[in-house]
């Protein structure tokens, strides 16, 4: 199990560009039976409603993972990840239609550490909002 | 409702051990959209060095929180789930998580405070295999909107 990108071929600064993500309802649905989390604000949009939100929403889970995908499809190995931790710092307001929302996630390799791990800070957007905040991974390079 | 402080410190080991099954990893990995053959397929994770159908990162979402999750219903700490959002999650990985693994998890409620108006707990999740050895631990703040109004 190794990464394909390099430690030495990569730079502090060096940026990853940017991805797009689609979500749509039937993904949170999906994501609500392979995760086994049923909360109804992330399907019904009635009950999102009646709890105060602007309609249904993303789980937080879901859009980390997304922000995860970008990680590993840089890094080239799942295994490589060592740590990985997000705030969630706005909601993902996902409406009923065929549209759906996008989450745009973007890194940049913010320090090198020892070992051949880098620590890669990673914004994810949907609209105007960030989304994540405090978003780091850190990955073991080859 | 403020949360009961007298959670803070307490630990709930999973009851049974979770089977991490290919079809599970697959499942996820498809409900996430990532097609990464490495999940989805025994050959192609052998083929890049792993000994089976490697977990997405953030897969020990799925068994992580089993334990705590008793402690979240309990009606003495006073949580109303109606009103529950993710607030931060966490994941230090000692090594990745594999199709065949039989993992057991202690979740510890390690604090409770109030933010404004909003109430955070945050379960600390040890991960290890049946015969110890340790996988990953999981950090995961969940807010309760309001609750501290």
């Amino acid at each position: 199990m190794t990464a394909t990108v390099k430690y030495d071929e990569v730079e502090v600064g060096q940026e990853i560009p940017p991805v797009d993500y689609r979500v749509r309802r039937v993904n949170l649905v999906m994501y609500a039976g392979a995760s086994g989390d049923f909360n109804q604000i992330h399907w019904n949009e009635r009950f999102a409603k009646m709890v105060g939100l602007p309609d249904v929403i993303a789980h937080g889970m879901y859009t980390m993972a997304q922000a995860g995908r970008f990680v590993t499809d840089w890094a080239g190995d799942p295994g490589a990840v060592v740590d990985f931790g997000v705030r969630f710092s706005s909601m993902v307001v996902v409406p009923d239609d065929d549209e759906g929302a996008t989450i745009t996630v973007s890194g940049v390799v913010e320090e090198k550490l020892d070992d051949g791990k880098v620590v890669v800070a990673l914004t994810a957007r949907s609209g105007d909002a960030r989304v994540l905040s405090k978003a780091r991974a850190v990955v073991r390079l080859a | 409702m403020a949360l009961n402080r007298d959670f803070v410190g307490r630990s709930y080991p999973s009851s049974t051990p979770y089977e991490v099954s290919r079809v599970k990893i697959r499942e996820f990995a498809a409900a996430i959209g990532d097609d990464n053959p490495i999940y989805h397929d025994r050959e192609a994770a052998r083929a890049a060095g792993h000994p089976d159908v490697v977990a997405p990162p953030t897969f020990p979402i799925v068994f992580s929180l089993r334990g705590g999750g008793e402690a979240l219903a309990d009606p003495d700490l006073g949580l109303n789930f109606a009103m529950v959002v993710h607030g931060e999650q966490r994941f230090e990985y000692l090594r990745p998580v594999y199709a065949g693994d039989e993992l057991v998890t202690t979740a510890t409620i390690t604090d409770i405070r109030t933010a404004g108006r909003n109430e955070l707990l945050t379960v600390r999740s040890d991960v290890t295999t049946v015969s110890g050895e340790p996988v990953c631990t999981t950090y995961n703040t969940i807010v309760e909107r309001g609750g501290a109004a």
